[in-house]
C-alpha cells in the first residue's frame, strides 16, 4: 500500500539539508547515507550519493527520471553469483 | 464488419464482450463505453448499425489508450526501470519477478518455462 498522500513523501531530514547547503553554496561532493528508505527529492538531481548495502557504499548520480523512487532501490543489497560449480565464474556479475 | 482500433471484433458476440478483445479494454471499461454511448450491450457486434460503432469507435478513441499506443507506454515505462538501474528494473532485465515474489519455487510466468539444470539428477527408488 502506498504511503498516506496526507503526510508527504518521506525524505531524510538531514540529508535533505545537506543537499540544500550544497545547492545554495553551487557545490558537488558525494555524501555518505544509511537513509534507504528516504524517497529521492527533486532537490538531489545531479548529485552524486553514496547508499549503503549494508556492506558498503555504492555511489548513485542521481537523475531526472529517479525523482520519486527510494534511494535503497539503487543500492542492491544481495549479490548473486549464480548457482552451479564451473558456469559460476562466467555469469557471475561484472 | 466492425473494426476497431485495428481490431476485427468476433460478429456473433455480445458487444459487450466483443470489445474486451482489444487490447487495454477489459469487462469494466467495455461496460464504461457501451453505458455512455448508449448502445444495447446484448446486442451482438455483426446486428450493429454504422452508426452505432462509429460511436463506440469514437468513444473508444476519445478517451482511452489502447493497442499500439498502449503497448508503447508499457515497455516505456518498463525501459524506464531498467535505464535507471533501480531494482525493478534490475529484475525485469533477468527476467525474475519484480514485486518480490518468491523464486524458490514458481515464479514460472515470468521466467518462462523451466529450463534443465546440469548435474541435477532424480532421487533414487527405494
Amino acid at each position: 500500500m502506498p504511503r498516506s498522500v496526507k503526510k508527504g513523501p518521506y525524505i531524510d531530514d538531514k540529508l535533505l539539508l545537506k543537499v540544500e547547503v550544497m545547492n545554495s553554496r553551487g557545490e558537488k561532493q558525494v555524501i555518505k547515507t544509511w537513509a534507504r528508505a528516504s524517497t529521492i527529492s527533486p532537490d538531489f538531481v545531479g548529485h552524486t550519493i553514496a547508499v549503503h548495502n549494508g556492506n558498503k557504499f555504492i555511489p548513485v548520480y542521481i537523475t531526472e527520471n529517479m525523482v520519486g523512487h527510494k534511494l535503497g532501490e539503487f543500492a542492491p543489497t544481495r549479490l548473486f553469483r549464480g548457482h552451479g560449480g564451473k558456469l559460476a565464474d562466467k555469469r557471475s556479475r561484472p | 464488419m466492425a473494426r476497431i482500433s485495428g481490431i476485427d471484433l468476433p460478429r456473433q458476440k455480445r458487444i459487450e464482450v466483443a470489445l474486451t478483445y482489444i487490447y487495454g479494454i477489459g469487462h469494466p471499461r467495455a461496460r464504461m463505453i457501451i453505458e455512455a454511448t448508449g448502445v444495447d450491450p446484448d446486442r451482438r457486434t455483426g446486428d450493429l448499425t454504422d452508426e452505432d460503432v462509429n460511436k463506440i469507435r469514437h468513444e473508444i478513441e476519445d478517451k482511452y489508450k489502447v493497442e499500439g499506443t498502449l503497448r508503447t507506454e508499457v515497455s516505456m515505462n518498463i525501459k524506464r526501470l531498467m535505464d535507471i538501474g533501480c531494482y525493478r528494473g534490475l529484475r525485469h532485465r533477468r527476467g525474475l519477478p519484480v514485486r518480490g515474489q518468491r523464486t524458490k519455487t514458481n515464479a514460472r510466468t515470468h521466467k518462462g518455462t523451466r529450463r534443465a539444470v546440469a548435474g541435477k539428477k532424480r532421487a533414487p527408488k527405494k
